[in-house]
C-alpha cells in the first residue's frame, strides 16, 4: 500500500468503537459550539473577525509586545526565560527544577509541554512528573498521545478508561460509571498534589500590558497543582501574547464557546505574579519559559496566520476528515486541521515528512467557518501543497497534472477530447489500468459521458434560429 | 466576496464548466435558457475549457497558473461571468488570487471581479428574490449547500428560489454544513475517507425521503450519486437551475 496517502490509510484501519467515540465526540463539540454562540451573539462572525484582527496585530508587532511582557512579568516578580529552541526548552526547564530541588512534580494540560514531549524528558532526568488533567493522566497511564486539543482521550470510551485504572491499580475492580472513575481519579490525584515540590502549567494567553498569565481549565487541576507547591513554571509559546488585559474578554469569550460549548470554562485564573506576602498560599518563585520552537519561522512564511490559533479544537471537531480518521492519524500532538498546518511548518525539517498532512482535506472550509480567530485554513493548506510540489516532495496516489494542463489551454484539443471520450461510455473502464481510477470506481460510478453534447446543443440552435 | 461590487450586465459570458462540457450538458442548457427567460443575453466562448481547479487544488500552481492565465484571456472585457458552480466560481474570485498573490495579473483580477456564481447571479444580481414556477406533484426536495458556496451569497439564493416554487418543500437535514466528500482529487488520493464522508452525507439527506436531490455543484452531486448507486439507494439528483427551469417548462 505504498502508493496510499498515510492518513487514509489509518483511517482504514482504525476499530469501529474508536471510530464511534471520535465521530460523536467531535460531532458533539460542533453542535454545542454552534447552539451557544448562536444564542448569545447576532453576529458570531463579527467576533470571531475581531480576534483574528487583534491576533494578527499582536504577531505583527511581537518583538515589542513579547518585550513589554517580559518587563510586566519581572515587574509581578516572575523570572522570565527565553527558549529557542525545543531543546532550550528542556533544558531550561530541567535547570529551574534542579535549582529549586525538585523531585517530583504536577503539570497541568499544556500543548506546549506536548510538542516538546516534555514529560518523557524529566521522567528520563529522574524528575517524578504527573499529569493532572484527568485525559491526560489517562494518556500517561496508557502511555498513550492525546489525540485531539482540548479533548485529548476523544478516542477512548468509559470502557477503556475502566480497564486502564483497573490495569494500573487506581481501582481496585473494574467498573466504568464515569462519575465513579472521575471519583477514583480524584482521590489518586489528590495525595500527588500534596507530594509534588513544583507544578508546570501552559498558558492560554499572557497580557503584555499587566504580564497577566491566564490559565483556563475545567477540573480546576492547574489551580489545585499549584496551591501546595513552592514553585511554578508556565511553558508559553511566544504566540500566545494578547496586548491588553481588555483584550482577554473577547478572547475568553470565544475560547470556551468554541472549545467545549461553554459560555466560560469552569476555571479562569489571572496570575499576577508569585505568592506576594499576604496571600496565604501559592507558589513563592514563578518562572515563564517564552518558548519560540520555530514559531518565528513560521511567522517569516506565507502561513504566519495559524499563528493566531488559541487551540481550542473547534477546526478538529467540525472537521470531517479528522473525524473519520481520528487524531493519531496525524503523527502530532497537533492533529486535525490546525495541525495539517502547524505541524508540517513547525517542525520545518520533517517538512517532507509530514507534507502529506496538508492533502487530507477536501478543501470544504468548515474549520476556518467555526475558526474563533479566523484563520483561513483552506488556504493555508493550499499554500503548502504549493510549497511540497515546489520542493518535490513525493505524494502518495498524486495524479499527476501536466496533461491536465496541456489540454486545458489548447482549446481545440480539449474540444476533440471531449468529443473522443464518448467512447468510454462503451468501454468497461472499471478494468483500466490505471490505480486511483480503480479505486475509485471500487465505491463509486461516473455518469454517462455527454462530451460535447452542450456546444452541439448551442450550435444546432443558433444555426435554427440564426442568431449569432 | 462582496455581491455589490460586481457588475452585473444584461449580456453575460457563461462559463460552462468541465463538468458540464464533459457529463452534465443538461445542465449548461437549463443556464442558458433560465438567463435567457430573464431576458439576459448569454454568450459562450468556444475557447473555454477549465477552470483550473484540479491542478490547484493538487499544489501544482504551475500548471493551474497557466490554465487559470488561459481562462481569463478567455472570458476577457467586461461582461458579468455567469458558472453554474459554486466551486469554479470560487476558483475565479478566491483560488486565483491566492496562486497569483506573489505575481499580480490584471486579467485574473479582472476575472475574479466579474465572476458570478448563476444563482447568487439571478437573485444577488438580477434581484430576483422568488421564483414563479410550480411543480405537478408536490415534490420534496434536498438541497445540499455545496462548500465552496460557504461565505458567497449562492446558499442562501438557492434557498430562496426553491422554496418559493409551487409545490416544492425543501427538506431540512441533519449535519447540513458537512461536505459531500468528493473535494475533487481528494476522493482519489483518500478514497476511503472520501467515501465514508459521502456516505454519512447520504445517510443524512436520504433520511427525509427526498423526491431529488439538488445543489449549486454538479461535482457534488456526481460524487453522491456514484456512490449511491453501488449502494443501491441511488435518488434523482439535479442542478438547482434545472429545477427552476423544470418549474417555468421551459
Amino acid at each position: 500500500m505504498v502508493n496510499v496517502q498515510p492518513i487514509d490509510l489509518y483511517a482504514r484501519q482504525i476499530s469501529d468503537e474508536k471510530q464511534a467515540s471520535v465521530i460523536d465526540g467531535s460531532s458533539a463539540g460542533t453542535e454545542k459550539r454552534y447552539a451557544v454562540l448562536g444564542k448569545d451573539y447576532k453576529d458570531p462572525d463579527s467576533l470571531r473577525k475581531l480576534a483574528g484582527s487583534i491576533k494578527d496585530h499582536t504577531l505583527h508587532h511581537l518583538d515589542h509586545y513579547l518585550e513589554k511582557a517580559e518587563t510586566a512579568l519581572k515587574k509581578n516578580g516572575a523570572h522570565v526565560h527565553f527558549a529557542d529552541t525545543d531543546d532550550d526548552a528542556r533544558n531550561t526547564i530541567l535547570e529551574i527544577l534542579r535549582s529549586h530541588g525538585v523531585t517530583r512534580l504536577t503539570k497541568s494540560k499544556s500543548m506546549a509541554a506536548e510538542e516538546i514531549h516534555l514529560n518523557p524528558f524529566l521522567i528520563e532526568n529522574g524528575i517524578e512528573c504527573l499529569e493532572s488533567d484527568l485525559g491526560e493522566f489517562i494518556i500517561q497511564l496508557d502511555n498513550d498521545e492525546p489525540s485531539h486539543i482540548v479533548k485529548p482521550i476523544i478516542h477512548l470510551n468509559r470502557r477503556d478508561i475502566a480497564k486502564t485504572f483497573l490495569r494500573e491499580g487506581v481501582s481496585e475492580t473494574y467498573n466504568d460509571d464515569p462519575r465513579t472513575i472521575t471519583t477514583q481519579a480524584r482521590v489518586h490525584l489528590r495525595k500527588k498534589y500534596f507530594e509534588a515540590e513544583a507544578g508546570i502549567t501552559g498558558a492560554n494567553f499572557v497580557s503584555a500590558e499587566s504580564g497577566r498569565l491566564v490559565l483556563v481549565t475545567n477540573e480546576g487541576n492547574a489551580r489545585f497543582g499549584m496551591a501546595p507547591t513552592p514553585v511554578h513554571i508556565a511553558l508559553v509559546g511566544i504566540e500566545k501574547i494578547v496586548p491588553t488585559d481588555r483584550d482577554l474578554g473577547v478572547f475568553l469569550n470565544l475560547l470556551g464557546r468554541s472549545a467545549t460549548g461553554q459560555q466560560l470554562t469552569v476555571y479562569t485564573q489571572f496570575i499576577n505574579g508569585p505568592k506576594s506576602a499576604n496571600q496565604p498560599d501559592g507558589p513563592e518563585h514563578m518562572h515563564v519559559v517564552f518558548m519560540n520552537n520555530g514559531r518565528t519561522d513560521v511567522l517569516e512564511s506565507n502561513c504566519r496566520e495559524i499563528l493566531r490559533c488559541i487551540r481550542c479544537g473547534a477546526c478538529q471537531n467540525v472537521c470531517p476528515v479528522y473525524r473519520q480518521a481520528s487524531g493519531h492519524a496525524y503523527r502530532s500532538n497537533y492533529a486535525g486541521p490546525v495541525g495539517a498546518v502547524l505541524s508540517p511548518l513547525l517542525f520545518g525539517d520533517r517538512f517532507p515528512e509530514l507534507a502529506d498532512l496538508p492533502k487530507a482535506s477536501s478543501l470544504c472550509g468548515a474549520c476556518n467557518e467555526v475558526c474563533p480567530v479566523d484563520i483561513p485554513i483552506p488556504d493555508l493548506l493550499l499554500r503548502l501543497r504549493d510549497k511540497a510540489k515546489r520542493e518535490k516532495v513525493h505524494s502518495p496516489g498524486a495524479i499527476p497534472m501536466t496533461p491536465f494542463g496541456t489540454l486545458a489551454t489548447s482549446p481545440s484539443l480539449w474540444r476533440t477530447a471531449m468529443t473522443m471520450s464518448k467512447a468510454m461510455n462503451h468501454l468497461p473502464i472499471e478494468v483500466a489500468p490505471v490505480k486511483p481510477l480503480q479505486d475509485w470506481l471500487g465505491q463509486r460510478t461516473l455518469p454517462d459521458w455527454h462530451g460535447g453534447d452542450f456546444r452541439k446543443w448551442l450550435k444546432g440552435r443558433k444555426n435554427v434560429n440564426g442568431k449569432s | 466576496m462582496s455581491t455589490t461590487a460586481r457588475p452585473v450586465t444584461k449580456r453575460v459570458l457563461l462559463m460552462g464548466t468541465c463538468l458540464c462540457d464533459a457529463f452534465y450538458d443538461d445542465v449548461a442548457k437549463a443556464t442558458v435558457q433560465v438567463l435567457e427567460h430573464l431576458g439576459v443575453k448569454v454568450d459562450f466562448p468556444e475557447n473555454q475549457t477549465c477552470c483550473g481547479q484540479p491542478a490547484f487544488n493538487s499544489g501544482d500552481w504551475n500548471t493551474s497558473r497557466k490554465v487559470a492565465r488561459h481562462c481569463a484571456s478567455v472570458f476577457s472585457g467586461d461582461q458579468s461571468v455567469v458558472v453554474p458552480s459554486g466551486s469554479c466560481a470560487a476558483m475565479n474570485f478566491h483560488g486565483n488570487l491566492l496562486q497569483f498573490e506573489e505575481q499580480p495579473d490584471a486579467s485574473i483580477d479582472s476575472l475574479a471581479k466579474r465572476t458570478w456564481e448563476v444563482l447568487d447571479f439571478i437573485v444577488n444580481g438580477l434581484g430576483i428574490t422568488t421564483w414563479p414556477g410550480g411543480f405537478k406533484e408536490p415534490t420534496k426536495i434536498a438541497f445540499h449547500r455545496s462548500c465552496h458556496s460557504r461565505g458567497t451569497g449562492t446558499g442562501e439564493a438557492a434557498m430562496a428560489l426553491l422554496s418559493s416554487i409551487k409545490n416544492a418543500e425543501v427538506l431540512a437535514f441533519g449535519q447540513a454544513e458537512q461536505c459531500c466528500g468528493f473535494g475533487g482529487t481528494f476522493s482519489v488520493t483518500f478514497p476511503h475517507i472520501s467515501g465514508r464522508m459521502g456516505s454519512l452525507k447520504l445517510d443524512h439527506v436520504l433520511e427525509h425521503k427526498p423526491d431529488v436531490l439538488t445543489s449549486g455543484d454538479m461535482s457534488c452531486l456526481m460524487h453522491l450519486d456514484g456512490l449511491a448507486r453501488v449502494q443501491g439507494r441511488a435518488v434523482p439528483y439535479k442542478h438547482v437551475i434545472q429545477l427552476l427551469r423544470d418549474s417555468l417548462s421551459l
